[in-house]
């Protein structure tokens, strides 16, 4: 066994023993009982270089800062999401302070399929947590330049529907082809809004992707991207759902993927998305991750019934994924050249959305506005439509908005009158003001 | 009447308690070789023919195993572990005479991998050729499922003089902790079982013949000759002596420091509403973390005899003791000294004190009176600062509910109680900086007869116990973690029902093991109640319940 570096890690456990969305739901009471049961019987805790904090409580100005929640955020969430997106920013507040050199967001509920304008619950998902742990970060330390690298088996399109028009944050999702799985979006050529292109990137995994295509993946696409945009801080939305005994999804990965892949990917800052196998995956991939994190040795990390030959991927889906890795690529090379091509010469871009919120039956129209900008993300206006009769219009202006952006947003806010809408919101990210009326 | 005896480090001190109140004290240097002797010395002040026949029990607190442990008198044991996936070998931390077997067992207690018998019997071969003749034994998971642990019983029971099996020992989670507990108890155990057999003999060749009990780490008692087979509970007994000393004599109902300041160290605990802290996994003795129950307490080097230095411009006090104090005699200068010199105390020769600070004045730029009072103010503002720093932890401790997320109660002191050597010198001093430099007002307080509250502690604390019961109704399977049992229940059975074995379980123990007939306090701590679903059907539930007979003092006497 070769000695590797260890790190300090902090683990925010909040496991939530007294909240699910039903009692036979995936996302219940019991998600994280056995995966506790392992991590204190592996006395985890008591590694010197493990340390492990309880989460705070996220505040009502902490959502405004990612999310358009109508009627407010108040409206749309419950306690416990309060305090799984603390979990999340206490991970980045140990980080960025220096108290730890890197740390897991251990908690649920998960965040990464609610989007920028929320209405409801979709995917098991209110709030994103790792959105509003990343303008949390941006609030208090500085504009940083970070990279989430979603490996959820679900596409994370909250999480790039939050970030789609900022070319400071990079989204990779890696997952099983939306043509197969929830919530079917996710494809190559989604690739970033017209002033981020090359911000968003797509990796659609077949199904039956073992460990094998997985760490291909990220050692060919997502460490190069990683490289060039040479991010100040690198976020797994780390879903533990591509695990061979998911009982949601298709893929073969193992514990000793899942390690070897955080390994590689050297997050700041894990966060815990999907993973509903939770007796036979996730007390193993999470004690992989946590050992992974803190450099240690995670080779005896082994489901009982782990079998490498059952679990091989098949020479088909090797080569699928060889040919999308250079789909993938050469799009990555174009990205600087493609602005002209999306958007031509128009001052705007239109983008139309149709979204279901399957967990709350919401249905809702979206109109997304982004101003063409070569200084800055661009100001962005949004109209939407849900079937629960709130209609709403919201001005976001961009972390590190140009002067005409910013004129023009704070125009849209102050000359929009409530005619058809309920509400109207203004959610600066730059300076983090939030106004609604 | 009861006898209440500590054998500390320093001092063995002794009680004679009559009803609730000392009637006799006494206190002598403590012959670290030989603990029957310190023993025979403190009885012969306090105990003669007329208090023999009215005593009802005796009460003993001990280093035996703590020195054994900490002077590495220990014997050498053979560790059966049986592991199963995780952490790697490597990072546990095990005795050289370790044979990592083949074998598995879940989370849920379900067998993965079977044990290899010939495995196990070449270990053991290879093990007892070598001369070893104590076996510890332990399973990852065995508290679930005690299976294997038993199976390699079986094989190593006529191999060794003893065995010691890790689900004896907690019903805790924590395999680490489990290995080196179960280590620890099999490697005190022949010392142990010496101490016992001589405690009794010499007991009982006094004419005396009431129950002896001996004090356990969680401020609880058991009874002398069952603590044979679990000496390692009996480890740092010292500090909850002295907790419970303080609980027995203040009646303390509040939230409060209690301090215990000696010469190198001060123990700092907390008590919630009267009732002292354990800690959450279990005490650590000499680097080894350990399942046993333990009053949580802080130790930090400062004390009326630690050292003082200049350190880079400033004052450094301890952590380090280099005999007693300069006045009374010593060679370094030490707070005792500073409290010589500012008058505080009587003990001990001004002008050598005087002489010992003169040194550190000059460092300072100021008198020698000055420099006494800034090592005085800076002594006690160690100690009230790691109190604060202690009482920030344990209020923070993560929570895993949202229920007890948003319920959750913060200590505040309200009460600073201290005993120890120089107690009453400085409890108001630290009283008086938590609260003007951490807005902590605390009413310092010296418990009565504070100079032997370890030996009162030791009288009248009562027997504790904790206790692990899961029910899966899935599998029907019913696990008393502690005891390793399992019994088939119906798919009907409850939480109520679990809860209900638990008390009786605890209370069954208890009838056996105290003399005092009243009914045991129990609470159960923990009750939790998880769905087990299979692919979307709820197919059984997984209950877990957790008892204890907290620390505490006998009913009489609160």
């Amino acid at each position: 066994m070769t000695t590797k570096k260890l790190k300090k890690t902090g683990l925010i456990f909040f496991p939530a023993f007294d909240w699910a969305i039903s009692p036979t739901h995936p996302e219940r009471e019991e998600r994280l009982l056995y995966t506790q049961d392992q991590v204190f019987e592996e006395g985890l805790l008591d590694f010197d270089n493990i340390r492990e904090y309880k989460p705070e409580v996220a505040a009502a100005e902490d959502i405004n800062r990612a999310h358009i929640c109508v009627p407010d955020a108040g409206s749309v969430v419950t306690e416990s999401h309060l305090i799984s997106a603390g979990g999340a920013i206490t991970a980045a507040r140990k980080v960025l302070s220096g108290e730890v050199d890197n740390a897991f967001a251990l908690v649920r509920p998960p965040g990464h399929h609610a989007m920028l304008v929320v209405h409801g619950a979709r995917g098991f998902c209110n709030v994103n947590i790792e959105a509003i742990m990343i303008e949390y970060i941006r609030r208090h330390y500085g504009h940083k330049r970070i990279a989430v690298v979603d490996t959820d088996c679900h596409h994370g399109d909250g999480t790039q529907d939050i970030f789609w028009n900022d070319p400071d944050t990079l989204c990779i999702s890696m997952h099983q082809d939306g043509r197969t799985l929830y919530p079917g979006t996710g494809f190559i050529n989604d690739f970033g809004g017209p002033n981020a292109l090359g911000a968003t990137i797509n990796i659609p995994l077949p199904p039956e992707t073992g460990d094998e295509g997985y760490l291909s993946v990220v050692e060919r696409v997502v460490l190069p991207i990683l490289d060039a945009f040479k991010p100040d801080i690198v976020i797994n939305s780390a879903g533990q759902d591509n695990h061979y005994s998911d009982p949601l999804t298709n893929m073969l990965v193992s514990a000793q993927g899942y390690a070897r892949l955080n390994e590689l990917l050297a997050p700041d800052i894990a966060v815990l998305e999907g993973g509903y196998s939770i007796e036979r995956a996730l007390p193993y991939t999470n004690v992989g991750i946590i050992l992974a994190m803190a450099g240690l040795d995670y080779s005896h990390v082994r489901e009982p019934d782990y079998n490498p030959e059952k679990l091989r991927q098949s020479s088909s889906v090797t080569r699928a994924i060889d040919g999308e890795i250079d789909e993938i690529l050469d799009l990555w090379k174009h990205r600087h050249s493609m602005k002209k091509k999306v958007a031509g010469d128009a001052r705007y871009f239109k983008r139309k959305k149709s979204i279901y919120y399957d967990t709350d039956n919401i249905r809702e129209t979206q109109t997304e506005t982004v101003r063409i900008c070569d200084d800055c993300g661009g100001m962005v206006m949004i109209e939407s439509f849900a079937s629960t009769g709130n209609n709403i219009f919201a001005v976001v202006l961009p972390p590190r908005c140009c002067p005409e952006c910013r004129a023009e947003g704070e125009e849209f806010y102050a000359c929009t009158d409530h005619g058809r809408y309920n509400h109207i919101y203004f959610q600066d990210r730059d300076r983090g003001i939030f106004l609604s009326k | 009447m009861i006898l209440g005896i500590d054998v500390g480090g320093t001092h063995t001190d002794a009680a004679l308690i009559d009803g609730c109140r000392v009637v006799k004290k006494a206190k002598v240097p403590t012959d670290n070789d030989s603990i029957l002797l310190s023993l025979l010395e403190v009885t012969k002040e306090i105990i003669d023919n007329s208090v023999i026949p009215l005593l009802e029990r005796v009460v003993l607190s001990t280093t035996i195993s703590t020195n054994a442990i900490v002077q590495n008198k220990i014997e050498r044991v053979g560790m059966l572990i049986s592991s199963g996936p995780g952490v790697s070998f490597d990072s546990l931390n095990v005795c050289p005479d370790t044979h990592f077997l083949s074998g598995s067992i879940n989370h849920r207690g379900k067998e993965m991998e079977t044990l290899n018998a010939e495995e196990a019997k070449r270990a053991l071969a290879h093990l007892t050729s070598s001369g070893i003749k104590n076996i510890g034994i332990v399973g990852k998971f065995s508290i679930r499922n005690p299976k294997h642990e038993f199976e390699l019983m079986e094989l190593a029971r006529n191999q060794a003089d003893h065995v010691t099996i890790g689900h004896n020992m907690s019903g805790r989670l924590n395999f680490p902790r489990r290995i080196s507990t179960t280590f620890l108890n099999e490697a005190v155990w022949r010392i142990y079982r010496e101490f016992v057999h001589n405690v009794s003999d010499f007991i009982s060749r006094r004419g005396v013949n009431v129950p002896i009990y001996i004090l356990k780490a969680d401020g609880g008692v058991m009874e002398l000759s069952g603590s044979a087979e679990f000496p390692v509970q009996t480890i740092l007994s010292g500090p909850a002596a002295s907790i419970m000393g303080i609980m027995a004599t203040t009646r303390c109902k509040t939230d409060s420091f209690a301090l215990d300041i000696g010469g190198t160290t001060t123990d700092i605990s907390v008590f919630a509403e009267g009732v002292p802290l354990l800690e959450p996994f279990g005490v650590t003795i000499e680097n080894k973390k350990t399942l046993i129950r333990g009053l949580r307490t802080r130790s930090i080097g400062v004390g009326g005899d630690s050292v003082v230095r200049m350190e880079k411009g400033a004052l450094a006090i301890g952590p380090d003791r280099e005999g007693p104090a300069a006045g009374l005699g010593g060679l370094f200068p030490t707070p005792t000294d500073a409290m010589i010199v500012l008058g505080l105390t009587t003990i001990g020769d001004f002008q050598k004190a005087c002489n010992a600070l003169a040194p550190l004045a000059e460092s300072l730029c100021c008198g020698v009176k000055d420099a006494a009072m800034k090592i005085y103010t800076e002594t006690c503002r160690k100690i009230a600062s790691a109190s604060v720093e202690f009482l920030n932890e344990i209020n923070d401790a993560p929570v895993y509910t949202i229920h007890e997320m948003l319920d959750n109660r913060k200590l505040e002191p309200e009460n600073l109680f201290a005993v120890g050597g120089p107690a009453r010198e400085m409890a108001g001093e630290i009283a008086r900086l938590l609260k003007t430099e951490f807005d902590i007002p605390c009413d310092p307080q010296i418990p009565v007869n504070y100079e032997i509250a370890n030996a009162i502690g030791a009288a009248l604390s009562r027997t504790t116990a904790e206790l692990t019961v899961l029910a899966d109704t899935e599998r029907r399977l019913l696990t008393i973690a502690e005891e390793g049992s399992q019994s088939p229940i119906p798919a009907t059975f409850t939480l109520a029902q679990t809860a209900g074995v638990c008390r009786e379980r605890l209370r069954a123990r208890m009838v056996n093991t105290d003399n005092f007939n009243v009914e045991p306090e129990i609470e159960i701590v923990e009750s939790q109640e998880f769905n087990i679903v299979d692919e979307f059907y709820t197919v059984g539930r997984n209950i877990r319940v957790k008892g204890q007979i907290k620390p505490g003092i006998i009913k009489e006497c609160r």
